[in-house]
């Protein structure tokens, strides 16, 4: 309406009927499926493979004192180092395909779930470890019985965090190398000035994040059941 | 009372914490023995180590010095004979409550077909049996601590370890539980180690009543308890006319001081633990006034 208006300008912004014409035309010749499937698997991908990766070294620092002393102050550092200034590194290392891209996202989630699970396997509760030793536990039965059941929230809330961090990683991935996928479509339209090609791409993004949110927060109504 | 071989032996046992500031000893030379079915209180000032002279029971510590023997044989590590409950239940909020009264099965590999029948008769007996697929968070604290007293039975231990049981429960149901876990366990015939600060607790539920002193902790008083009406329900033997004669005498052994107060040393004797190595104090006889 602002826009058919003349208040804003819609060649910078774009207009929203015009994004709804983009988005069936693009439907229609098949390459908006096509990008959208491809950041999509990107991203679960790498969010996948960065919670599972990032929780087994969660348990690797809690099973050993030492290693978790060693890694801390660098799991402290590359924490707080900002993972996308990496990307052009993953793509002189790994080139400019697919794999550069999984490896930007990964690294970004990985972290972040490592710091998050180990830190909720530091929260569990002593007295529950001190209960299953006082019944003759090994250290791989507290892990079983205690440590790993009691962090199944903490590790939905990396998973959900992770579905925020892949996308990041795959987009910034994408803008950088590919020559496909949503974030791709976002540069393209960009470079090129059709902003609407850009707004529907970024449109569809927002729709896709909140879709893979959705099925964590089942993901969590299924394994929480006894919370309520 | 005592039988040849003590059900659980304390011999000189002391216990030291290392610390980055420094050495805090947390028990002195405590001797005692305790007889299969005895139920003993152990009593003291708060600090004094009545946690860690439990711990060293079960096994999770190791004291610096002293040995501890279970039916004459000396403790390693943890033994399957002890059952220990902690203060407050720590019941696994993901588990049903049935797969909580199965934890300490499960982890010892017990997990057997006759095992689940003893533990569906536990569960049957003692009210829990309609709710044995209920979560943790869907009952009440009361509940919630038998089903935790059950867990520990579940592993049919001799010994039994309680670590303030009912601290963390209002006191119309302590009053209540005192009198149910009372009853389970001596129907059970289970050796009974209860830790408590509260001195009415100990004189309702126990045949003897041991005193620890401040830290360092020592064995400062062996107290037996009878009543001229015999063995009594914890709730009917707090309107036995003895009640009021052992509580002072605990409140008086345990000489409690505000903080900040000097402690009167005078009171304090010294060497009071055991005299002579490998005879320890047998528990002194003390009919009511």
């Amino acid at each position: 309406m602002a826009a058919d208006l003349r208040l804003i300008d819609p060649f910078i912004t774009s207009q929203p009927s015009v994004i709804w014409q983009t988005f069936q035309r693009l439907l229609k010749d098949g390459t908006l499926l096509s990008h959208t499937g491809i950041t999509v698997l990107e991203t679960t991908a790498s969010f996948l493979i960065g919670t599972i990766l990032g929780t087994l070294i969660a348990i690797l620092l809690w099973w050993s004192d030492f290693l978790s002393q060693v890694l801390d102050p660098y799991l402290v550092i590359l924490n707080s180092t900002p993972k996308t200034a990496l990307g052009p590194l993953f793509i002189v290392f790994l080139g400019d395909g697919m794999k550069a891209i999984i490896t930007m996202a990964l690294t970004i989630s990985v972290i972040v779930t490592v710091v998050m699970v180990y830190t909720g396997f530091k929260g569990v509760d002593p007295n529950k470890i001190k209960l299953v030793r006082t019944f003759g536990a090994s250290r791989l039965q507290v892990l079983q019985k205690v440590v790993l059941p009691a962090s199944v929230p903490t590790m939905i809330a990396a998973l959900k965090v992770n579905v925020g961090m892949a996308f990041v990683g795959v987009i910034v991935g994408e803008f950088l190398v590919a020559r496909a996928g949503l974030g791709y479509l976002i540069i393209y339209g960009q470079q090129v000035f059709q902003l609407h090609l850009a707004m529907t791409s970024v449109v569809i993004l927002i729709i896709t994040a909140a879709l893979l949110y959705r099925l964590v927060s089942c993901l969590e109504s299924r394994f929480l059941r006894w919370k309520e | 009372m005592v039988s040849p071989v003590p059900k659980v032996e304390i011999d000189h046992v002391s216990m030291k914490y290392l610390t980055l500031e420094g050495e805090t000893e947390a028990l002195q030379d405590i001797c005692l023995s305790i007889a299969e079915g005895e139920f003993v209180s152990i009593v003291g000032p708060s600090g004094c180590g009545k946690s860690t002279l439990l711990s060293l029971i079960s096994g999770l510590l190791k004291p610096t010095r002293g040995r501890i023997l279970i039916d004459g044989v000396p403790l390693q590590g943890i033994t399957h004979k002890l059952g220990y409950m902690l203060q407050q239940d720590y019941l696994f909020e993901w588990r049903t409550i049935y797969n909580n009264v199965i934890l300490g099965l499960e982890i010892q590999g017990k997990d057997k077909r006759s095992i689940r029948r003893q533990v569906d008769d536990l569960l049957q007996r003692y009210g829990l049996w309609d709710f044995r697929h209920h979560y943790p968070h869907q009952l009440s604290g009361g509940m919630r601590q038998r089903v935790a007293l059950i867990r520990t039975l579940a592993i049919n231990p001799d010994i039994l370890l309680l670590d303030e049981p009912f601290a963390a429960l209002d006191y119309q149901t302590r009053l209540y539980l005192e009198d149910e876990v009372a009853t389970i366990l001596k129907g059970e015939g289970k050796t009974v180690i209860l830790v408590t600060h509260d001195i009415s607790e100990a004189v309702a539920m126990s045949d003897r009543v041991i005193v620890l002193s401040r830290r360092p902790g020592r064995v400062k008083a062996d107290i037996k308890i009878m009543f001229a009406a015999g063995r009594l329900m914890p709730f009917a033997t707090r309107k036995a006319p003895e009640f009021r004669h052992y509580f002072n005498r605990i409140w008086e052994e345990l000489d409690i001081h505000v903080e900040g107060t000097p402690a009167s040393k005078t009171k304090q004797l010294p060497g009071q633990g055991c005299p002579n190595p490998g005879t320890c104090p047998v528990p002194e006889e003390n009919p009511p006034a």
